[in-house]
């Protein structure tokens, strides 16, 4: 069935408090999850109070300045600090999105900010997912150009129009902040491919240079892999570079639906 | 949740699985034309129950064995089957992850939607006709 409880060994305990930095004069409460698999015990909720003026003024500067100043084993994935990369994307209050392009002021509620992986994964450690499968299902959509045709001497061409019909799909940067905010892909992620594997299987199926649209929407049709899109929309909301994936999908079963009627 | 990194097999063939399984647009078609069927069926559906409700047991019989009325009812009992059975599978589907249980409760489904769809028109037909 579905889970809708967490099993035993993963339910959140309370944890360490940290105490509050000297002479700091304005402060921002961050529970973050912890979880160290070496251990064996429950995750737990820790607390840190982090100096505002003495901190950027993103989430990824308030973790950045913990794991420097505060409590060195804290950890997260994080590389190019401006959305690009997709790394530090994390549940903050309640949303998947990127530590490093959200401001603390955005997601404070009275000075607290409550900090979580990506729902719904396995744990690897703290904020880290694992994203296996993720990307799998990424690999499974072969997000490539298909070509029959012999290639020719220079490029593949493609009109302005055409390309313009990639804007709002190429940008994504597989950070998983919509797949793992979707309940159908929590309850059924072994077999549903989820929005962001969508979103790219649609921009190989709209792009004007391939020619296997057929045999990619052939491996769509499926129950499961597409049909588990019940238009819920969270992917939507979370998508922290403003992509609509659910859209995308709209458009594949749209294709679905053309090819037969 | 598969802990893939803790398996010997690759994390592709896990997410390949048994393959496409070619269909589910159908199922998707049918739920939505079933849907935009249900909006005047569902409505005359309603208008036919309240008219029947304010006549007596012989004026209700007249009513529903008009062939207007009986085949508008006919109408909605077939799609509303249809809409259900399949709105149900996919609630099925999604909720239940244990395979017998899950094959289980899809036939169960299509039975019980098979039921109650021929319980209703034979009820609506024995009416018009009046054997």
């Amino acid at each position: 069935m579905a889970e809708f409880r967490l099993p035993k060994n993963s339910r959140v305990q309370s944890g360490k408090v940290w105490p509050a930095p000297q002479g700091a004069k304005r402060t921002t409460l961050f529970n973050i999850y912890r979880f160290d698999p070496d251990t064996g015990n429950n995750p737990r909720l820790d607390s840190y109070h982090v100096d505002r003026d003495d901190c950027g003024p993103m989430v990824l500067d308030a973790l950045i300045w913990i794991k420097n100043t505060v409590d060195p084993t804290l950890t997260f994935r994080r590389s190019c600090r401006e959305g690009i990369c997709g790394s530090c994307a994390m549940n903050i209050s309640g949303t998947n999105t990127l530590a490093c392009t959200r401001g603390i002021d955005e997601v404070e509620k009275n000075g607290i900010v409550n900090i979580y992986p990506l729902p719904h994964m396995p744990v690897v450690k703290d904020l880290v997912p694992d994203l296996t499968r993720f990307y799998a299902q990424h690999a499974s959509v072969e997000p490539w150009l298909h070509t029959v045709t012999p290639a020719p001497e220079k490029e593949w061409r493609q009109s302005h129009e055409d390309r313009q019909k990639l804007d709002g799909l190429y940008e994504c940067i597989l950070c998983a902040c919509c797949s793992t905010s979707c309940p159908s892909y929590w309850w059924n992620g072994d077999r549903y491919l989820g929005p962001a594997a969508l979103l790219q299987a649609y921009r190989w199926l709209i792009d004007s240079r391939d020619e296997s649209t057929g045999d990619r929407l052939d491996d769509l049709e499926d129950p499961f892999r597409l049909y588990r899109c019940h238009t819920i929309m969270n992917c939507a909301n979370a998508c922290p570079k403003g992509l609509n994936p659910a859209k995308a999908i709209a458009e594949i079963k749209q294709m679905m639906v053309a090819r037969q009627v | 949740m598969g802990q893939f990194h803790f398996s010997i097999r690759t994390p592709v063939k896990g997410v390949r699985g048994l393959g496409s399984a070619r269909s589910g647009t159908e199922h998707f078609w049918r739920q939505r034309l079933t849907a935009v069927a249900l909006v005047p069926l569902a409505l005359a559906f309603v208008a036919i129950v309240i008219c029947a409700s304010t006549r007596d047991y012989e004026g209700a019989r007249a009513l529903v064995s008009h062939p207007l009325t009986a085949i508008l009812l006919l109408l909605f009992i077939v799609t509303g089957a249809i809409h259900g059975k399949l709105g149900a599978q996919v609630v099925i589907e999604d909720y239940i992850h244990h395979e017998g249980l899950k094959v289980l409760a899809v036939i169960a489904n299509i039975l019980f939607a098979a039921v109650v769809a021929v319980a209703a028109v034979f009820a609506v037909l024995k009416i018009s006709f009046g054997v």
